[in-house]
């Protein structure tokens, strides 16, 4: 899907150029566009590098699974069929930690183990259960606490005060993972 | 509750950074080693997401100096406008659900063209952070297990995009102000 995306920009880009007689404005902005990718690059490395820090040390230290303890409440409403202690909800639990935290790289194996641990509950193997989608649905709209990629972005590209957004952006995320959560409720009832 | 927004801005990193550190020290990991050791693949990160800011930079700058960036701007702008949207970010909207690497490119790309402190700049910023790459998600973790029948998922994913998207736009006009 990138793939059409992107040739489409490329082509109708030149084409568009080639009506309006804008091709030099055209080929320089690509050597520009591709030089400013490596700048952008270089600034971001020691950013990356200090969450990065951070995140091996929450990894090790076993701070996902501390807060994963407390819960338990809001993990039985959001999946009333699974089982409380069913390993399901452990993985489940550990995965949506993992991403508020930015953990992306520890999620992503915990979120493929609470799969097939709710694939074991499930009757029919290539339908979708009502907790899958639940838990899909949580992962897809993110309730990441920090944007780090954003606030780095931002301040390689000069901004006053990279980190502004980090409210505004918690509040989005929070109402569109609740709008998710509604959603599916709504329509897991269908 | 602009006031509150902002103070969560502030705090955010420092209670963050506090409350990591100071828990792996309390869980008595050795802190510096552990940090050393995970700062040493942020050159590797950085640099796997290269090519992808390459390919994007490129597409997007040639279809912004060509023209051809105005001509879709002009045509999205009164559908946009109804729901108070700039229409700068609907390029962004539209590749956020498909590709987290291609969505990173295109937003670096916004930051230089109208600048991160801009209202396109804050409002891109925020929703960039309320979504994620909804169809790799789902291919990953369904295709994992099997699944074929994906029922509901990609609507409820889908409404939770656009309420972020909405959200984002509010909540900068709020805190922002404009």
């Amino acid at each position: 899907m990138v793939n059409s995306v992107w040739i489409v920009l490329i082509l109708a880009g030149l084409l568009m150029g080639l009506i309006n007689g804008e091709l030099e404005a055209v080929t320089q902005s690509a050597i520009d566009s591709a030089k400013y990718a490596v700048e952008l690059c270089l600034g971001l490395i020691g950013i990356y590098a200090l969450w990065l820090g951070l995140m091996k040390v929450a990894e090790e230290s076993g701070l996902v699974k501390a807060i994963s303890k407390r819960m338990s409440g809001i993990m039985k409403f959001l999946f009333p069929e699974v089982p409380r202690r069913h390993p399901a909800m452990g993985a489940m639990t550990m995965n949506i930690i993992a991403n508020m935290l930015g953990l992306g790289n520890a999620a992503t194996p915990l979120g493929i183990k609470a799969m097939h641990e709710l694939q074991s509950l499930n009757r029919n193997k290539d339908t979708a259960t009502h907790a899958m989608c639940m838990f899909l649905i949580i992962n897809a709209s993110s309730v990441q606490l920090i944007p780090t990629t954003v606030v780095a972005l931002r301040s390689v590209a000069g901004s006053k005060n990279p980190t502004e957004i980090i409210g505004t952006a918690l509040m989005a995320t929070s109402i569109s993972t609740l709008a998710g959560i509604i959603a599916a409720k709504i329509l897991a009832r269908r | 509750m602009s006031e509150f927004i902002k103070t969560i801005s502030v705090l955010a990193i420092p209670t963050f950074i506090f409350g990591v550190l100071g828990y792996g020290y309390f869980k008595r990991i050795n802190v510096y080693e552990a940090f050393i050791e995970g700062a040493k693949e942020g050159l590797a990160t950085t640099w796997s997401v290269l090519p992808y800011l390459v390919a994007m930079f490129v597409a997007i700058g040639i279809f912004r100096s060509s023209g051809a960036m105005d001509v879709v701007i002009k045509i999205l702008t009164p559908i946009t406008n109804f729901f108070g949207i700039p229409a700068e970010i609907i390029p962004l909207v539209l590749i956020r659900p498909m590709s987290g690497s291609a969505s990173t490119g295109m937003l670096a790309e916004l930051f230089k063209t109208y600048g991160p402190d801009s209202f396109v700049g804050r409002v891109a910023s925020t929703m960039m952070g309320s979504t994620e790459t909804i169809f790799y998600t789902l291919s990953i973790y369904f295709g994992a297990v099997g699944i074929k029948r994906i029922r509901y998922t990609m609507w409820a994913a889908l409404i939770a995009e656009i309420a972020g998207l909405i959200a984002s736009v509010i909540i900068c006009r709020i805190v922002f102000g404009i």
